[in-house]
């Protein structure tokens, strides 16, 4: 089975998402993250959904339960280059990416993940 | 575009991508703008799971609809499932039964220009919906 | 609606060139000038009847929406579409399909003189099926002058919210007039591709020349800010009247921490702090 890989880069874990996920691989690329987190101790992850032209509510959960997990084990997540027509559609899809940091592309991104994140 | 419609299995997770590239082409196709083509294949991969997961697999119908000069892009999820109980309760956002169906549903509705929930305990569930061209 | 009988089809078919070349002229004779040429409207009608006799065969006249019409509902379509682009009005356009109306019903009227019964039965389906299709031409035509009206409407829309750069990483969306769905929308997806396109960080939607904020006016812009926010922006929205600001205390409406400021400048400084740049004044 295709896995999705991940970047070490110092303390910070960068994932390039290029494929149309089918659910399976999603999750398994949640799985894989948390162990990476955990077995390198990062202290950050950069998701990059630049390429990615559709968001649904699984990868949405997805996002958010890295996120979510991540900031557990010490580690801020920041979510990268989403398309206006992602925006768009997820805003009105509903979903609720709060707790998620965001930024426009990987360079901003590594720059805010050298900042401390407020409080939730 | 010469076939105005046609029908894919929705029976395994790997069909929910195959229903979304369907989808897209689809509305590529029929000329529909960026935003739009995203938010209906958005609301097809998620109907499209929900029969899947919830429906225990099903199909999606594609058409291309007429209604006076107005065309439009008509997809209806159908599975034999165990049918949803209660409508209003599922169209709500965020609704989790020990089916678990969360957004998908409400949320689709916002995506399209028509939405119909057709369903009920031991018929199965159809959800059709419409995205004007 | 009534069928054709088979008898009568024969006899049309019969007298296709009579008909057509009556047809022709009629439409000819009505100063159909430059705008299309003889061998256009030779070959449209030819077409025409060709999908016409088609659909006669297939199905009997019964519903206009049966897939066995849906051939001539979209020459039709086409037709009027292409007409509206070279200038032509409804009616002239839907003169296409009438003035067939009496070298059809004339042949038909000589072959079944003797059966009087029959003939009147048979005129009467033949008019009742020309009315429906030179209807749809006409809905067709319509749709199609509504759909150049709204590309531009859409067009003035963008050029009149045009987004501009203020400053390095700082876009400013000047709305004026009032905010519908449609608007926010075409608005909406344009400022968000600036966003991407300059890397900007912080987009101020300035609605001064917003006359009234209401609920609906506030959902817009609270999705607008959610989705410059999910892309990995920011925005603060400019021109908040004492009025204004009223009206979203009295409503009790949730800004969910998006700034507001009175002026386009207050936004500009708070905007330049926030992407860190500083203007200092210098002695000259």
């Amino acid at each position: 089975m295709d896995r999705i890989p991940i970047l070490q880069m110092g303390d910070l874990l960068l994932v390039t998402i290029q494929v149309d996920m089918h659910d399976q691989l999603a999750l398994t690329l949640q799985d894989d993250l948390t162990d990476r987190i955990q077995r390198t101790s990062a202290r950050g992850v950069l998701i990059d959904i630049s390429a990615l032209d559709i968001v649904d509510s699984f990868i949405g959960r997805m996002i958010s339960t890295i996120s979510a997990l991540g900031r557990i084990m010490d580690a801020s997540t920041v979510l990268v280059g989403m398309q206006p027509a992602v925006a768009i559609t997820l805003v009105e899809l509903g979903l609720d990416l709060r707790g998620v940091r965001t930024a426009l592309n990987v360079e901003r991104g590594m720059k805010l993940l050298q900042q401390p994140e407020a409080s939730p | 575009m010469t076939e105005c419609s046609g029908s894919i299995p929705v029976r395994v997770e790997q069909d929910v991508v195959l229903a979304r590239q369907a989808v897209r082409q689809l509305a590529v196709a029929s000329g529909l703008r960026l935003v739009d083509q995203t938010k209906l294949v958005t609301a097809a991969s998620e109907l499209a799971r929900n029969a899947v997961i919830y429906g225990g697999g099903g199909e999606m119908r594609w058409t291309i609809v007429e209604r006076g000069v107005r065309k439009g892009i008509q997809l209806i999820f159908a599975d034999q499932g165990p049918g949803i109980a209660d409508h209003a309760r599922a169209l709500t956002d965020g609704w989790s039964s020990g089916t678990g169906m969360g957004l998908g549903l409400s949320g689709s509705r916002r995506l399209v220009d028509e939405f119909e929930l057709d369903s009920a305990p031991g018929e199965g569930t159809r959800v059709t919906i419409v995205k004007w061209i | 609606m009534a069928a054709l009988q088979q008898h009568t089809l024969e006899l049309i078919r019969g007298n296709e060139e009579q008909i057509l070349a009556q047809w022709q002229q009629n439409l000819a004779g009505h100063g159909q000038d430059n705008r299309i040429s003889r061998q256009e409207l030779d070959t449209q009608t030819r077409d025409f009847w060709r999908l016409f006799l088609q659909a006669m065969v297939a199905a009997d006249a019964g519903s206009l929406q049966g897939p066995e019409w849906q051939p001539i509902r979209r020459f039709l379509e086409d037709l009027s579409a292409e007409r509206a682009r070279r200038g032509f009005n409804s009616s002239e356009t839907a003169t296409f399909i009438f003035s067939l109306k009496r070298p059809l019903s004339e042949r038909v009227q000589a072959g079944l003189a003797d059966d009087a019964q029959l003939l009147g039965d048979q005129l009467w389906t033949i008019s009742e099926l020309l009315d429906v299709l030179g209807l749809h031409t006409v809905k067709a035509f319509q749709k199609s002058r509504e759909d150049v009206i709204q590309r531009q409407q859409e067009e003035m829309l963008e050029l009149s919210t045009p987004v501009v750069k203020l400053w390095e990483g700082v876009l400013a969306l000047p709305m004026i007039g009032t905010l519908d769905s449609q608007r926010t929308q075409v608005v909406m997806e344009s400022l968000l591709q600036r966003i991407v396109d300059t890397g900007s960080e912080i987009a101020i939607i300035d609605i001064t020349g917003v006359p009234t904020v209401d609920t609906l006016v506030a959902q817009h812009l609270l999705k607008t800010v959610t989705a410059i926010r999910l892309m990995g922006a920011d925005a603060i929205i400019s021109g908040v009247r004492p009025q204004i600001a009223q009206t979203i205390v009295h409503l009790g409406l949730d800004l969910q921490g998006i700034v507001t400021k009175a002026n386009l400048a207050d936004a500009l400084a708070l905007a330049l702090q926030r992407t860190g740049q500083v203007v200092t004044r210098v002695a000259r």
